[in-house]
């Protein structure tokens, strides 16, 4: 049409081009960056139509996270060697995440530096078993209490050269203490022996003295929260609690089987957690004691500690049966399990304070430093690590119901020994032993 | 200045409404004071209340928000991004399923909204052809087209002259930059169709029925006289796949990694080209199968058949899942959109039909007077049907009744291919005499996701792209009719673990006792009473069983 010139047709072409069109095409300068020191354009479009099988594919995703976890789970860091018995009791101290002081069944202390992990002081605290150390919440001296009847008060400081490793207080009793803990904020510490004694730092004799009927306890804490608050294990299956500002206890519940010791929850200023002989833990509400919260069973020997993680959503108990585990606060089983061929009996365990490490101390001298996420990457991460590792955990969250998912995720090696522990089914004829809840089972009666 | 003095009530209205922070032991009290002062001087106080009143009443109207309230979103927006209706919320006392439930939801809601929002800052917009009143678009030549559109866009039609080697099947790779020819008498090349640079071409010295790219730009798999071969992009023979032979037409699912193909002798086979294993070879038993096409939604299979039959497969079964009586006599050619809605097929009865695929069902029927040999869906919903060696399209064939094509175009020979390229207004058709590429505008996605496909990646990119795509390939099991399936409820399971646990045990675990009314005294028992507290319980029984049971199967 544009070759012809005659005067009708170019009207014609006039005409003919009168259409609207646009076709795509792209700039290419919009879609590729400019020089090589930018970062690659990646523009999106989340229109689902260009995305098909979406759950299939966040399914595969998943299945893949739960098998990368299994295999960067590693999660023993280090072991603490140098005690020369069994390591009896732990402590963290208040101020500082990298130290934590030990104290072992032939009265030795030692204080380790767990960056270096090294031990940076040894004392002879008492002769006998050290049963309780505890630092005060400045962080400038700690209290033991031994097998040897004495409450003594250390500095945090190492002595300079040449002198000698010295208390700053020693306070003798008439029996032997079994149990130590200090107060949240106030200058006042609680030991537990055949009675509970509230000690103010400045006195040597108690200033309040606590007993229902009871001639041993195992162990004492103090509730962080509500600060005033204690609570106790005794020798007769029960767990007491008390207000310090009160005359007398509060009220105690009785179980089937003896408590070890007992753990308050950080964040829930009701909640406790104790640790049983009938291989057990038992969260109870302390204004409801008739009825545990939750009942965590998955130990398969006498449970000997326990102690919460600071964001109070997770806890750690250490058990006779060489493991630890970690439970979740309101779900029954537990989440993880740690076990070395190394390490025997577990005593005494401890949550670290930035919620990241587990400290295990047991009776073959060694103390060992897990992680509390196993497969977690250590350090700092960058942005794009934290992303890829929270949709991660978002994935396997959504899809942990899964069979296959769910069977890779639980999956964990244990000992040959555990094969021995499984329940088989009861031979008694239905209906005929009335039915209780697992936890109506265990709470023999509550007491005021 | 009415809506003003309304907004300003409106907001003193809620001023007021605000609740302010209770009163606290440490601060100091320093209404005593003002009170103070306001009873010495009464009047005043009072007038300057007033005063003061006013002036907020007159900052507040200079600064109201004429738009309150966050940008509406338009609805069809929302509907495009929405997966899912929301489920009944289970009764109160399932307190902790309850809270799950509300905070998914509420979580769903928010990336819905985020995403509606998204769509606002799309760079491209489709293209479009518009005529005048009296003027059919499809009157309009490419050649018009090509001069009235820039010249990148004009250079993207063109004819390729190549009478030879046969009639030309044709593939364009998944980001639309890679074209790959086969003609009939074993003339193979691949190019980039936008710089006509080309990467290799070669002759196979046999007879090529298909061919198909693969995963990336770098293999592609041609379908010769006897076996399966799988070559480099330079032209290099990678494979001959000898378990795969006399393969007619082939189909790639891309999220899986499956190369389906349809053989004369009726087997339908697949191949994983990750780990190069035979996934499946079923046998179809129904006669020479040349009309297959994917449905990219869920990555079944269609087989069209001489009896007028259309076929749905997938690995996991042998026998087909679905079998549709489509024509009267045999199926000439299929085609399913992006989104697994509709099927369209063309039969020797000279029709054209489309179907509702996810309720089997058949929506329009239109007459063509010479039938279809080659059909084609873009991704934007065009349908592009070939004749002889006239091409059509048509635009919303299934929405509104088609009585004109949107455009039309003559090629040389015979049509023997036709696809449309992905993310470009182009139609790719293979004929007799070689290549036509046509322009069809909007009939591309404009704007495409960089980290699917993206014609712009960089060698760099597309490395990553491959292994993140590896690491995320589907099984095949997972193929079915509703690629939704792994996110519903297993019922089947629960209804048998609860019938084995019923069997072990001798006794229902979830049954409850039958509630046996408590016998008063002093005439409280009579039988009306009775019946009157029976039936208080009655409805509870069955509500209680049914939750419980549902409880259990999403917990699980």
């Amino acid at each position: 049409y544009a070759k012809l010139s005659t005067h009708g047709c170019i009207s014609y072409v006039v005409f003919r081009f009168q259409m609207k069109v646009k076709v795509l095409s792209r700039n290419p300068d919009d879609y590729v960056r400019e020089t090589k020191l930018d970062i690659q354009r990646v523009p999106r479009n989340y229109d689902p139509s260009l995305h098909p099988f979406e759950v299939s594919r966040e399914y595969t995703r998943a299945l893949n996270a739960t098998k990368l976890e299994r295999v960067f789970a590693k999660p023993f860091l280090a072991s603490l060697d140098g005690h020369r018995d069994g390591v009896n009791c732990l402590a963290k101290h208040t101020q500082s995440l990298s130290t934590l002081l030990s104290g072992s069944c032939d009265g030795e202390l030692k204080v380790w530096d767990l960056t270096k992990r090294e031990c940076v002081r040894t004392l002879q605290a008492h002769e006998g078993f050290i049963r309780g150390v505890v630092v005060r919440y400045c962080g400038t001296s700690f209290f033991t209490v031994g097998d040897d009847k004495t409450i003594k008060q250390w500095t945090m400081e190492t002595p300079g050269y040449g002198e000698e490793e010295e208390p700053l207080n020693t306070i003798l009793g008439k029996t032997v203490f079994t149990g130590l803990d200090h107060h949240q904020n106030k200058s006042v510490f609680a030991t537990c022996g055949q009675q509970v004694d509230i000690w103010d730092e400045q006195r040597s004799s108690p200033i309040r003295s606590f007993s229902w009927g009871v001639d041993s306890f195992s162990s004492i804490r103090f509730n962080p929260v509500e600060t005033d608050l204690l609570g106790s294990c005794a020798s007769d299956r029960s767990i007491i609690l008390y207000d310090m500002r009160e005359s007398t206890p509060l009220k105690k519940v009785v179980m089937t089987m003896r408590s070890n010791t007992l753990c308050w929850n950080p964040m829930e200023a009701f909640h406790f957690t104790c640790a049983n002989e009938d291989y057990n833990l038992y969260t109870y509400d302390m204004r409801f004691l008739e009825k545990p919260i939750k009942v965590h069973m998955d130990h398969v020997s006498a449970v000997l500690d326990v102690d919460y993680s600071p964001t109070g959503q997770e806890f750690v108990s250490a058990s006779f049966d060489k493991t630890i585990r970690i439970f979740p606060k309101n779900d029954g089983h537990s989440r993880e399990v740690y076990h070395t061929k190394r390490m025997q009996h577990v005593i005494c365990v401890k949550w670290s304070s930035d919620s990241k490490y587990i400290l295990s101390g047991s009776d073959e001298m060694n103390i060992r430093l897990w992680k509390a996420n196993a497969a977690e990457k250590l350090g700092v991460l960058s942005h794009r690590e934290r992303e890829a590792a929270n949709y991660s955990q978002k994935l396997k969250e959504k899809f942990q119901h899964h069979p296959q998912i769910r069977r890779i995720a639980r999956h964990r090696h244990l000992p040959k020994i555990f094969s021995f522990y499984r329940f088989g089914f009861s031979s008694t004829k239905p209906g005929s032993v009335p039915v209780l809840s697992e936890k109506e089972k265990h709470v023999v009666s509550v007491v005021k | 200045m009415i809506i003003n003095y309304c907004i300003a009530k409106l907001n003193k209205f809620l001023a007021s409404q605000v609740k302010r922070p209770s009163v606290r032991y440490w601060n100091e009290p320093q209404k005593e004071d003002k009170s103070r002062d306001g009873e010495n001087t009464g009047e005043a106080a009072v007038q300057q209340d007033r005063r003061a009143k006013k002036r907020k009443q007159k900052d507040e109207t200079s600064k109201s928000d004429p738009f309150p309230g966050s940008a509406p979103i338009p609805k069809d927006r929302l509907q495009k991004f929405k997966r899912k209706d929301k489920i009944t919320k289970p009764p109160r006392h399932y307190r902790k399923l309850k809270q799950v439930i509300t905070r998914s939801e509420e979580a769903s809601d928010l990336a819905l909204k985020q995403a509606a929002r998204f769509d606002l800052l799309l760079p491209e917009d489709a293209g479009f052809l518009e005529g005048d009143e009296d003027e059919d678009t499809c009157t309009i030549s490419q050649e018009d087209i090509a001069e009235a559109v820039d010249i990148t866009s004009g250079a993207k039609y063109f004819n390729l002259k190549l009478t030879q080697f046969g009639p030309y099947r044709v593939d364009y790779s998944k980001t639309g930059r890679l074209l790959l020819l086969g003609g009939r008498r074993g003339h193979l090349a691949c190019f980039d169709w936008q710089t006509k640079q080309l990467m290799c071409e070669i002759n196979v010295m046999e007879s090529i029925s298909d061919v198909k790219w693969l995963h990336t730009d770098s293999m592609f798999a041609v379908a010769q006289k006897q076996w399966l071969y799988v070559y480099d992009s330079n032209g290099i023979e990678l494979h001959c796949i000898r378990k795969f032979n006399d393969v007619l037409r082939m189909q790639f699912l891309p999220y899986h990694f499956l190369l389906a193909t349809a053989s004369a002798t009726s087997f339908l086979q697949y191949l994983d080209v990750s780990t190069g294993k035979e996934v499946a070879a079923i046998c179809t038993k129904t006669g020479r199968l040349d009309v297959m096409c994917q449905n990219p939604h869920n990555a079944i299979i269609h087989l069209g058949h001489s009896n007028g039959t259309v076929t749905l497969w997938s690995p996991n079964q042998k026998e087909a899942l679905v079998k549709m009586l489509c024509h009267q006599g045999g199926v000439r050619s299929v085609a399913v959109d992006k989104m697994g809605n509709y099927m369209v097929t063309s039969g020797m009865d000279k029709k054209l039909k489309v179907f509702d695929i996810r309720a089997l069902k058949p929506l329009t029927s239109y007459f063509l007077p010479a039938g279809a040999s080659c059909l084609s869906l873009s991704q934007r919903g065009l349908l592009s049907a070939a004749t002889g060696d006239v091409v059509q399209v048509y635009r919303d064939v299934w929405s509104t009744p088609v009585t004109k094509p949107y455009m039309a175009h003559r090629v040389r020979g015979s049509v023997w291919g036709l696809q449309f390229c992905p993310f470009e207004d182009v139609l790719g058709v293979g004929h007799g005499e070689g290549f036509t590429s046509m322009l069809v505008p909007g009939a591309g996605e404009p704007n495409f996701d960089g980290l699917d496909a993206n014609p712009y990646r960089s060698a760099k990119q597309r490395q990553e792209w491959e292994v993140k795509a590896l690491l995320e390939k589907i099984q095949p099991e997972l193929i079915s009719l509703d690629p939704t399936d792994l996110g519903r409820v297993d019922r089947a399971t629960f209804e048998q673990r609860h019938q084995e646990k019923v069997q072990s045990l001798g006794f229902d675990p979830h049954a409850k006792e039958k509630f046996v009314p408590k016998f008063k005294k002093k005439g409280r028992s009579s039988a009306g009473a009775v019946e009157r507290r029976k039936k208080q319980v009655a409805h509870v029984d069955q509500r209680v069983i049914k939750m419980f049971a549902t409880s259990c199967r999403i917990n699980k």
